[in-house]
């Protein structure tokens, strides 16, 4: 088992938070988000629209374990108990299946309401790349989205796609990006399909390219394709990249490239952005069923 | 809002656009669409909303070059069903 | 009268060799790096099988993804054409060629004089082409010969939701912890192939005569979810070449039409 686990190179690391600054307990509203996707879950919980805690797991064979899961971790040490969350939100592709939410919502839209909290209210662009997925959204100074378009039948610009690379290459996924970029950039791999692309990689391996000269080459085709994605929904500033990808530094530089924009630094994990609009729109919920009371 | 429902892959790009400014809910495309693409439901874009718009289903995103293709021969001009039983011309195909 | 007919693929290099319209031999190899020596490759062992020397070939025709590598054939033609040919030759009644290769699927309709009237491609998806189901024979560690024959021993119809190729070795990962036995898998990764190319088939408009070539032709399984798909039985051929080599053998026969004058 060890040595199977060893192999899985494109595993990254999980992490909790708890903002040592608030306590939960002088609250108005406590809200949650989660966000169940394919590949990680995320837990948030956010005291009056503040970040409280937040945990960021792989997600298990099992929706609402892992929702649970992610939950029980995100709320440890906090001495805050489940049933004081007021409402909570599922949302990404398990979102239906998070059993303490009142309500399951589009990932878009909390993306979205997210990337508005995370960079500001002058996000007019997100980009969201996970692992099975890509979106690309378009939204207002309240992070409300205007335009959408998404991805996910095709492993080519996904989190999915950079894994099989990673695997292929025997590299773990987190220095995936790193390790891309080369002095001098070569030629993109002319496939966007993942099967055909790896081909072509092995090709080209074949070939005597290096590791980091074949890495750079599909992260080029990647970052091209997004680019082209994007070009649908039209690329106002300010531009912000989410999901796993995000940290990956061989593609956001390519995109950025393409773009001739920059994608500004997350303070918080870009992984958390759906989590946290879900949150966010727990709360706005919340307020909206006041106010009708 | 301009909701894009499909895929690009390597293949080519296969969007329908559904304007959501335009969409009156009126479901008459959902009725025209000989493959049941289409349903109207509630905005899911805008959770705090509750107004009634059309999009494409779950069942269709990702195979929708395949979906529509008994709309679109390769041949004779082609008349989407959609986007002419949709009277404030809110549908439209990238393909 | 002796011409050659090759077929540079996306994975194997076939050749034809054909005297006065009668197949001499063929031959296939897999296609390597350099393109033009994995068709000198075929040729020469074509023609070391029937002990032919190579001046004795008056003209050589050359087709597939590679075709502009063969330096020295006379001709290149398209994959359509060469098709279209091959198996107006074998079944004259065709009005529907589908043809399903190792990184393409293409459907042909001919009219009663074998002219191509109209095609249509699926290409650079993996999932629309035999590419797929060689991944999935990889997922599920099954030999790609013996997925045809699994398959029609399948008894129950499971579906098989992704449609692109990485995200369905994933899903079929997760059957086989289910326990799904491998035959059902295996019919859904045939029904799956089959529903794409049908759709890409009535774009086209479909005809009868339908033949089936192209490497996937000779797994039943798939066969059999197209004869399902479809409503219709397919022609596959096998006397006197079998579907991968329908269009060398088209490629062949239009390089003796060249010089029988066109
Ligand atoms: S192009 Fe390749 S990666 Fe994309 S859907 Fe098709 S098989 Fe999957
Ligand atoms: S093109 Fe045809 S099948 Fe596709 S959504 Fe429109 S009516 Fe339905």
């Amino acid at each position: 088992m060890a040595n199977s686990e060893s192999k899985e190179y494109w595993r990254w690391t999980e992490s909790r938070w708890t903002n040592p600054d608030l306590d939960w307990k002088d609250g108005d509203i406590i809200s949650a988000g989660v966000d169940v996707g394919s590949v990680s879950t995320q837990s948030v919980v956010m005291v009056d629209g503040e970040l409280f805690c937040y945990a960021n797991m792989r997600t298990g064979s099992d929706s609402p374990d892992s929702a649970n899961n992610s939950m029980n971790w995100a709320l440890d040490g906090t001495g805050l108990p489940l049933d004081k969350i007021e409402y909570a939100v599922g949302t990404g592709y398990g979102r239906v299946n998070v059993p303490f939410a009142k309500r399951a919502l589009t990932e878009i839209a909390c993306h979205a309401r997210g990337a508005n909290f995370m960079y500001g209210p002058s996000i007019r662009t997100v980009l969201d790349m996970g692992g099975q997925d890509c979106k690309a959204i378009r939204c207002d100074h309240r992070g409300k989205v205007t335009a959408f378009l998404m991805n996910d039948k095709c492993a080519a610009g996904t989190g999915r796609g950079m894994e099989v690379f990673a695997d292929l290459l025997q590299i773990h996924i987190n220095d995936v990006g790193r390790m891309s970029l080369v002095d001098v950039e070569p030629e993109p791999v002319s496939s966007t399909c993942v099967v055909f692309a790896k081909s072509e990689a092995v090709a080209l391996l074949r070939k005597g390219w290096s590791k980091e000269k074949v890495l750079a080459a599909y992260c080029g085709a990647m970052a091209h394709r997004v680019v082209t994605l994007l070009e649908r929904l039209g690329v106002e500033n300010d531009f912000a990249i989410t999901g796993g990808i995000a940290k990956n530094i061989g593609v956001v530089s390519r995109i950025e490239k393409e773009l001739k924009v920059t994608a500004p630094e997350p303070s918080i994990d870009p992984q958390l952005a759906g989590a946290i609009g879900g949150a966010l729109f727990g709360k706005a919920l919340v307020e909206k069923a006041r106010k009708k009371a | 809002m301009k909701a894009n429902y499909g895929y690009k892959d390597g293949s080519g790009e296969y969007y329908i656009t559904i304007d959501t400014e335009l969409c009156n809910g009126c479901t008459k495309c959902v009725e025209a669409c000989p493959e049941n693409v289409l349903e109207v439901v509630e905005n899911e874009m805008d959770p705090l909303a509750e107004d009634l718009v059309a999009r494409v289903s779950d069942e269709h995103r990702k195979k929708i070059k395949y979906s529509c293709a008994p709309c679109k021969p390769t041949t004779e001009p082609r008349t989407l069903p959609c986007v002419q039983s949709c009277e404030p011309g809110a549908i439209s195909h990238s393909w | 009268m002796t011409t050659i007919g090759i077929d540079l693929g996306a994975k194997n290099t076939k050749v034809v060799i054909l005297r006065d319209g009668e197949i001499l031999t063929t031959a296939s190899v897999l296609s390597g790096f350099d393109q033009k020596a994995s068709a000198d490759e075929a040729v020469n062992n074509a023609l070391r099988n029937v002990g032919i020397a190579r001046d004795e070939i008056k003209y050589i025709t050359a087709t597939g993804a590679g075709m502009d590598a063969i330096t020295f054939a006379n001709d290149t033609v398209t994959e359509i054409s060469a098709n279209a040919r091959g198996i107006t030759a074998v079944f004259p009644s065709v009005r529907t060629v589908i043809d399903v290769g190792a990184e393409e699927g293409r459907v042909i309709r001919l009219n009663e004089n074998g002219k191509v009237v109209d095609f249509g491609i699926n290409e650079k998806c993996a999932a629309g082409a035999g590419a797929f189901t060689e991944a999935m024979a990889r997922a599920l560690e099954v030999d790609l010969e013996k997925m045809g024959e699994m398959s029609l021993k399948s008894t129950k119809a499971v579906p098989m939701n992704a449609q692109c190729t990485i995200f369905a070795e994933s899903e079929v990962v997760s059957l086989i912890h289910q326990k799904t036995p491998k035959e059902d898998i295996i019919r859904a990764v045939h029904d799956a192939i089959a529903d794409r190319i049908t759709s890409m088939a009535r774009r086209v408009g479909i005809e009868k005569e339908v033949a089936l070539v192209g490497g996937v032709a000779n797994n039943i399984g798939f066969v059999d979810s197209m004869t399902r798909n479809l409503g219709y039985d397919l022609l596959v051929p096998k006397d006197p070449v079998v579907p991968e080599f329908i269009p060398a053998y088209g490629a062949a026969l239009l390089a003796q039409d060249e010089l029988n004058g066109g």
